[in-house]
């Protein structure tokens, strides 16, 4: 084959600094920037909250007018499903998962970049939404037709459909890589039912994505089809079923759940054995629990329609597969308790998060059956009921469990420990100010509160429970506030901690903390599922010695690129483009500035394509 | 060494580590506080509340409050179940200063099948009731028969037509209160002019989805004579907290002399105030009548908005939100996007829109009296 000689600009070789951050495709820092990221948007969702919070704490409040409280919940519930706990689980994926099964990257490193940069191009274009005349109002949901131009002809709506999309492109390219990385990438001796329990769940959440996002993308190409070329897809004015839109965002919105909810799962997996001294309790049925979830997720969607008319029949077969999901659920809850029984048990903080975790999660899943009772649910449906439910699932389960898993590996990321102390109030006011918040909910709902409303009058029996639930909703702000001082400080300053302050089970615990660009001095062996664990109490070596017999200044490593960076560009200026035509010689609404993006784009592909993955001649990042 | 799918022989385990070294007083202080706990749940329920699912009082909506008896008892013996083994577990066994490392249990395939037949078998408990009472709300005891109301939702009111079985030029349209005889079937036919809504009665019946061209059907039965609260309860919207309702349950005599007198032409204002009202209604300036209808009025014939015919009877206005008192009615027309943001009259009619149209507080008095009188 030739050789293309097609000038590039030289490769970024900053090791440090904007830049290195900038062009970096080493899975560890990629896997910080997203947590960061996704920690300050689930600040910003955090926000949002407690302003909803304020204005319901009485009766007819005016804190904030009718419309932007709509935008404010469709934006809280948006923000943290696409940019808080969904990026939140994908740090984790990239920081722990090539450390888990012995890798020094992923298998496409410049695509985790690309993901990552995608990632804040859709956040960015929807948080900025606020400044741009008016966020999204028509809730996470979007159900149609009020999300059609008769109903919606501010640009709230298209910032969020273009949001989505970019965010889905970022979601999937980063599925793709974390499934090639985990079949692939495995150390030697690693099989599958060796694996640990996070990266399993990891790559079953991978498959999710995959098989979800590209069908709230057609439901999003639709409307977007709708609102700016004046298709007829949901325009139920001219003859369209709105129901379509359900069945589409619901057959992605309920394996959406289980995208959130099983990498917590895998992170508690991990917590809990560390911290009871004793292996993961029935790891085969945990294992095919989260495979058996991951299916009936798929086969569930309509409960989120239980009240639109689906008839009895459909409506009971929703329900019974409803409920058989409780199985594996229970499963998976009997075992983390049978880990921990007979164990030895230490309650640092990330111990004291994955028990929350387990105790919230029991209420949210038990709230779960009761939805599931199609016929019961009519009073419960769209009613401050399911805002108890869902939030017990997701906060009282998915966030509780990204804290533990940040308390657990923090040290592992930098070297240092989360002070104690803190972690400790920081639990107990997360977990005090979650119960406050969210359990008087239960009550409204069944007293007939029905969700997403700005107001309530005087005289229906909400007021207490309201309060109540305010001023949980600021007791938890604090519990966060304390974990972010508790972070900033513990970066800095925090306890030194060595290669395996918890000791561990699994192999990022036999490395350095932080670990080094190469990861694996030498790539492990395995003969154990708790790897690390068996090589110190059993003596069954994992991990040569390093230094061994490689030399690690021979480790190849990818190189730092700037187009992952470049095309992601692209797309924010392409996504942002679509709103702004203007009339070419003739051609009405020509969208200039995003074929401009679609450009920049399909430079940095091409850049990307005809860059190789390592200079051949030059090799800075040689170790 | 631990090998993959091997199973650690944890019978013995279980039964040599379960002596239970709990002391007399936590096990007493994890009783109050699981007390305590539920005692919160059940007196937090409170049938008083207008829009309470625990003062059901139809056949619809107390099937739907025995189901969720039934799962609420079942859920809540899972749950003293299994965070009473939690609390145990983790009381039992913290660590304790120079702890050997644990036995390294890998499973228990008994233990295992156990805990997965046990929810199974409190599931399938659940989901038989759950199956009959989706099909007897589902299909109306009397489908063809009994009284058949049509609802439209809109943003933000109801309307209702009562369909005369006979003769369709007799049926009978009205806004926002429910009227219904007791003790009958009422067979509800939704539709909606505009976007979703759903209709719900709390304590008489679960909620149904109102959806664009995809006509639902509900079956209600009001047991208690009375008035009971309503409200959409699927997001519609700017003003979706202010779509509410009334019904009013009453007895089969009242609820004939009512439908007979609703069906009647409005009453002809004679105060002087109040037939200068009506000239302002069917006036250029407000233009009320192109979107309202008075029966008996040659000109207001408007379909857009709720119809007047009655207005001063119902006994609140702008969707069960406000009362129908004369100060809340001239609020309401005086301003009506303060009173319900959003709404389309605001919005959209001339008068409100067009600063040579507004009235003044003069035409505003005179509007009143003559909706006042519409009774």
């Amino acid at each position: 084959m030739t050789t293309l000689s097609i000038p590039l600009p030289k490769r970024p070789t900053h090791p440090t600094g904007v830049w290195d951050w900038v062009t970096t495709i080493d899975h560890k820092k990629i896997g910080i920037l997203y947590g960061v990221t996704a920690f300050i948007m689930f600040v910003t969702g955090g926000i949002e909250a407690l302003v909803m919070r304020a204005q319901l704490a009485s009766p007819e409040a005016a804190l904030v007018s009718p419309e932007v409280f709509n935008q404010l919940f469709t934006m809280h519930a948006t923000t943290m499903i696409f940019l808080g706990v969904m990026p939140m689980g994908a740090a984790f994926f990239n920081y722990i998962i090539p450390l888990q099964i012995g890798a020094r990257d992923v298998a496409f490193p410049r695509l985790n970049a690309f993901s990552f940069w995608t990632f804040l191009a859709g956040a960015l274009i929807l948080k900025l939404s606020w400044f741009m005349g008016g966020a999204p109002n028509a809730g996470w949901f979007g159900y149609a037709p009020i999300t059609g131009l008769a109903y919606n002809p501010g640009h709230g709506i298209d910032f969020w459909v273009l949001s989505l999309q970019v965010l889905g492109i970022a979601s999937l390219a980063a599925a793709f890589n974390f499934v090639v990385t985990i079949i692939n990438m495995r150390a030697p001796g690693m099989t599958l039912m060796r694996m640990p329990l996070f990266t399993w769940m990891t790559l079953i959440t991978a498959f999710l994505i995959i098989l979800a996002f590209p069908v709230i993308t057609v439901a999003l190409i639709e409307l977007l089809f709708d609102r700016f070329y004046e298709t007829n897809f949901f325009v139920t004015t001219a003859g369209a079923n709105p129901l379509l839109w359900q069945h589409l965002f619901w057959i992605f919105g309920h394996p959406e759940v289980y995208i959130l909810i099983l990498p917590a799962m895998g992170i508690v997996s991990e917590i809990l054995p560390t911290f009871a001294k004793k292996p993961l309790f029935g790891y085969p049925v945990i294992v095919l629990s989260g495979i058996i979830i991951g299916f009936l997720g798929w086969m569930v969607w309509s409960h989120h329609m239980f009240t639109v008319g689906l008839g009895p029949v459909a409506n009971s077969v929703f329900a019974i597969t409803t409920m058989a999901i409780a199985v594996p659920t229970g499963i998976k809850i009997f075992s983390w308790i049978a880990t921990m029984w007979g164990g030895s048990l230490i309650f640092k903080t990330p111990m004291l998060f994955s028990i929350g975790f387990i105790a919230l999660f029991i209420v949210g899943g038990l709230s779960g059956v009761m939805h599931s009772s199609a016929a019961s649910d009519a009073q419960q449906q769209d009613t401050y009921f399911v805002v108890a439910h869902l939030h017990y699932v997701l906060f009282g389960g998915a966030i509780f469990a990204i804290f533990g898993g940040i308390y657990y590996w923090f040290p592992k990321m930098f070297g240092r420990f989360l002070n104690e102390r803190m972690g400790q109030i920081n639990f107990w006011l997360m977990f005090i100010g979650m119960n406050l918040t969210f359990f008087p909910m239960h009550f409204l709902g069944l007293d007939g509160m029905p969700r997403r409303i700005y107001t309530y009058a005087e005289g229906m029996g909400w007021d207490f429970w309201n309060i109540i639930s305010t001023v949980g909703s600021f007791t938890l702000a604090l519990g966060i506030l304390v974990f972010i001082v508790n972070f900033i400080k513990s970066v800095r300053s925090g306890e030194i901690a060595g290669a395996d302050p918890w000791d561990g089970r699994t192999l990022e615990w036999s490395i350095p903390s932080p670990p080094p660009v190469y990861n694996f001095a030498q790539i492990p062996i395995v003969h154990d599922r708790d790897a690390w664990w068996a090589q110190k109490r059993e003596g069954i070596p994992a991990v040569p010695v390093a230094g061994s017999s490689e030399d690690e200044h021979d480790i190849h490593l990818p190189q730092a690129s700037y187009w992952p960076l470049v095309t992601s560009i692209g797309l924010f200026i392409g996504a942002y483009g679509l709103l702004f035509t203007i009339d070419i010689a003739g051609i009405s609404r020509v969208p200039v500035v995003a074929v401009i993006g679609g450009a920049i784009t399909m430079v940095g592909i091409v850049a990307w394509a005809l860059e190789p993955v390592n200079e051949p001649d030059e090799s800075p990042e040689h170790y | 060494m631990s090998v993959p799918c091997a199973r650690v022989t944890a019978e013995k385990e279980t039964t040599t580590n379960t002596m239970p070294k709990f002391s007399r007083s936590n096990r007493k202080l994890i009783g109050v506080l699981l007390l305590v706990f539920l005692g919160t749940l059940l007196t937090a329920c409170y049938p008083d509340n207008p829009q309470s699912t625990f003062d059901a009082t139809g056949p619809v909506a107390r099937s739907q409050l025995t189901l969720f008896w039934i799962i609420f008892w079942a859920a809540a013996f899972v749950f003293v179940l299994v965070e009473g083994i939690l609390v145990y577990t983790i009381i039992r066994y913290r660590a304790k200063p120079g702890d050997p490392d644990p036995h390294q249990t890998h499973g228990n395939t008994r233990l295992e099948i156990g805990w997965t037949v046990l929810p199974a078998v409190i599931l399938i408990a659940v989901a038989i009731p759950t199956v009959f009472t989706i099909f007897d709300n589902a299909n109306s005891p009397d489908p063809d028969g009994g009284l058949q109301v049509d609802v439209l939702a809109a943003q933000w009111w109801w309307e209702f037509t009562y369909r005369d079985p006979a003769d369709s030029t007799k049926d009978l349209i009205t806004a926002n209160e429910l009227h219904i005889p007791v003790d009958e079937v009422i067979n509800i036919n939704l539709d909606s002019k505009d976007v979703l809504h759903s209709f719900w009665i709390p304590k008489i019946a679960g909620k149904v989805d109102v959806i664009p061209n995809n006509k639902n059907h509900l079956w209600i039965m009001g047991q208690e004579i009375g008035e009971f609260l309503g409200q959409c309860a699927e997001f519609c919207g700017v003003a979706h907290a202010l779509m509410r309702f009334r019904v009013i349950v009453e007895s089969q005599a009242e609820f004939d002399a009512w439908l007979e007198s609703e069906k009647q032409n409005a009453i002809e204002p004679i105060d002087p105030l109040a037939m200068q009202g009506k000239a302002i209604f069917e006036g250029n300036q407000a233009q009320c009548w192109a979107c309202h209808t008075v029966k008996g009025s040659q000109k207001a014939r408007g379909q857009v908005g709720p119809d007047l015919t009655h207005v001063g009877r119902r006994t609140h206005i702008a969707a069960g939100i406000r009362e129908n008192t004369q100060q809340n009615l001239r609020d309401w027309i005086t301003d009506p996007d303060t009173v319900k943001p959003g709404n389309i009259m605001a919005t959209q009619a001339q008068v409100y829109n067009d600063p040579n149209s507004k009235l003044s507080d003069a035409q505003i008095s005179a509007l009143v009296r003559y909706l006042q009188g519409l009774k």
